[in-house]
């Protein structure tokens, strides 16, 4: 009479377990092979971007301000050659409900969920995005479930997962905090076939759209304040949503020649599903292990078709080093009366070093910020690192190993943002869809869509098909 | 030993999958671990003392069934022991703005 509920049973019934909890039918936007109608699926399952600003106006989500760093500005020009040295804004997502952008991915979630009758909401992270589904869960009347990977097999947390879970908890939520293992993904489906609640997935259209309005208030705001759009706009790169929706949010108001970067945390060498190296790295988001997987594979997320496709908008990816960030956050704080969370002023750290290489009268904006608290902290985190045998020590950044040590730079010059070879990036998504689709022949249409998912061209597209042997 | 009584907070501990039964495709490390949950709610049972199987409705109403852990859980995280590798940033970025090091 009951369900098989092993783990081989409930990912067998993944599909019917999701089109359940979602309600998105993603086969009306594919077509046969690689290609799937990317644009209808945003469009047919989204809101349009006024109906998203009013949703996210009823809760408290939106029209952050904008700071210009002044101090970090005249920092970054004493260390560039003369001329240099864009001015550095940044965007204060921090002050949003929840204390991130996410609260953006999360009001347009449970506004859905909501109004297709719902009980409630499931969301698998140990992020902000927990706080910010339970929060608008919470404004919403709907109910919570956050479903956190925490511990390792010893049972310990990093701080900054165990206040998350204190946030959720704040708001109302049940907090599910499991051990380290991809198959949180079991747990979840599980949860969601015995509550019937919305899944409230970072990765669907209405996750993604909802960061739209943030890409258009930054172009809005910078016209009102300094009468055009800004250079550069750097986001923290993880899942890809946040600088995909940033991106389309930018188009959707004409920004177009605003230059996209992407920045993630270098976490090289470090094993996302490892229970012995989980604990030796002090960021739980905005690194490499989620940042280049995500990019070069963007369906691998909680739904058959990611919204979240960072490739697509992408014109420069860098990383830096823990060290360095944990060294721009007490800039921040220091020269900017600033405090707010590490994770967030990744894209911070790289837009310091990007700043030097622009010319004056540019201007390059970091487009969040995250809140801080106990647990999720510089400190906190500094110390649980050298409670976990991480090595924090002052020297060069270029000495710094993930998981071994944490270098703080010794001196602001130290600070670099290192590109990512995009070109490296874009053959290995490509290699990735057809492997996994298993295709051995591809239509024009096929080649189209990986030119515009890679953000490159046909010819670039055809020579690698042809390396790999793939027809067309 | 402490008890719990009915309707107390208390947190619970359960094993979701034991190692032999772990995803395929998980690391060495993590494959000779069980996968282990923890989650919060009122007690159901009449009384119980930690380590015994109980039942609770966690905060949004939901039953489930576990090891009783601890009563009262409390979180222990903070701002962290004092990080004196910190100390320098602050001055010296005010050094540099003010002494107009790297001034040409």
């Amino acid at each position: 009479m009951s369900k098989d509920m092993s783990y081989e049973a409930v990912m067998a019934r993944k599909n019917e377990i999701m089109k359940r909890a979602i309600g998105i039918d993603y086969e009306k936007f594919e077509s046969s092979g690689i290609t799937f109608d990317y644009e209808k699926m945003m469009r047919e399952t989204g809101y349009t971007l006024q109906d998203i600003q009013k949703i996210q106006g009823e809760t408290g989500v939106g029209n952050t301000p904008i700071y210009e760093l002044k101090n970090l500005t005249k920092l970054a020009r004493k260390l560039a050659p003369k001329g240099k040295g864009a001015r550095i804004f940044v965007k204060d997502e921090a002050s949003n409900a929840s204390g991130s952008y996410k609260a953006r991915r999360a009001a347009t979630s449970v506004y859905h969920a909501k109004k297709m009758g719902y009980k409630g909401v499931i969301a698998a992270t140990s992020g902000n995005y927990g706080a910010a589904v339970a929060s608008q869960a919470a404004m919403r009347g709907l109910k919570c479930i956050i479903v956190q990977e925490c511990y390792d097999s010893r049972g310990v947390g990093q701080p900054e997962i165990i206040e998350k879970a204190r946030k959720c908890e704040a708001y109302g939520a049940e907090v599910l905090q499991l051990t380290v293992g991809p198959e949180l993904f079991y747990t979840f489906l599980k949860l969601l076939e015995e509550t019937g609640y919305f899944n409230a997935s970072l990765y669907t259209p209405f996750g993604i759209a909802g960061v739209e309005t943030l890409g258009y208030e930054i172009a809005m705001q910078f016209r009102e304040k300094e009468g055009r759009d800004p250079d550069v706009v750097v986001a923290t790169n993880a899942g890809g949503g946040n600088l995909t929706g940033t991106a389309r949010g930018l188009i959707k108001a004409g920004a177009d020649d605003v230059k996209v970067v992407g920045a993630s945390v270098n976490l090289k060498g470090l094993h996302m599903a490892s229970d012995t190296q989980f604990n030796r790295k002090s960021f739980t988001t905005g690194h490499t292990g989620f940042g280049i997987p995500f990019a070069t594979w963007p369906d691998r997320s909680d739904v058959p078709r990611s919204a979240a496709r960072a490739l697509r908008y992408m014109d420069r990816y860098v990383t830096v080093n823990q060290g360095e960030v944990f060294y721009i956050t007490e800039a921040l704080a220091q020269l900017e009366g600033l405090e707010r969370g590490p994770a967030g002023n990744t894209s911070l750290a790289a837009a310091f070093s990007i700043a030097q290489e622009m010319d004056e009268d540019k201007m390059i904006l970091v487009q969040e910020t995250e809140y801080t608290g106990a647990g999720k902290h510089i400190q906190p985190q500094l110390s649980f690192a050298k409670e976990n045998g991480v090595k924090v020590v002052i020297g060069n950044p270029e000495d710094e190993i993930p998981g071994e040590n944490i270098v703080l730079p010794e001196h602001p010059k130290l600070i670099k943002a290192r590109d990512i070879d995009l070109n490296k990036l874009r053959k290995s998504y490509i290699k990735n869809c057809v492997n996994t689709t298993k295709i051995n022949k591809v239509t024009e249409k096929d080649i189209e869509f990986l030119s515009e998912d890679t953000k490159s061209n046909i010819d670039f597209v055809k020579i690698l098909l042809s390396e790999l042997g793939v027809q067309y | 030993m402490e008890k719990a009584k009915k309707g107390d907070w208390v947190r619970i501990y359960n094993v979701v999958l034991e190692p032999e039964n772990r995803a395929p495709q998980v690391p060495d490390d993590t494959k000779k671990v069980p996968l282990e949950m923890w989650v919060k709610g009122f007690l159901l049972n009449d009384e119980a003392k930690k380590g015994e199987e109980v039942e609770v409705e966690t905060y949004i109403g939901r039953k489930v069934k576990g090891e009783l852990i601890e009563i009262n859980p409390y979180y222990d995280h903070d701002f962290g022991k004092c990080v004196p590798e910190l100390l320098y940033i602050g001055r010296q970025l005010r050094g540099i703005l003010e002494d107009g090091e790297y001034d040409e």
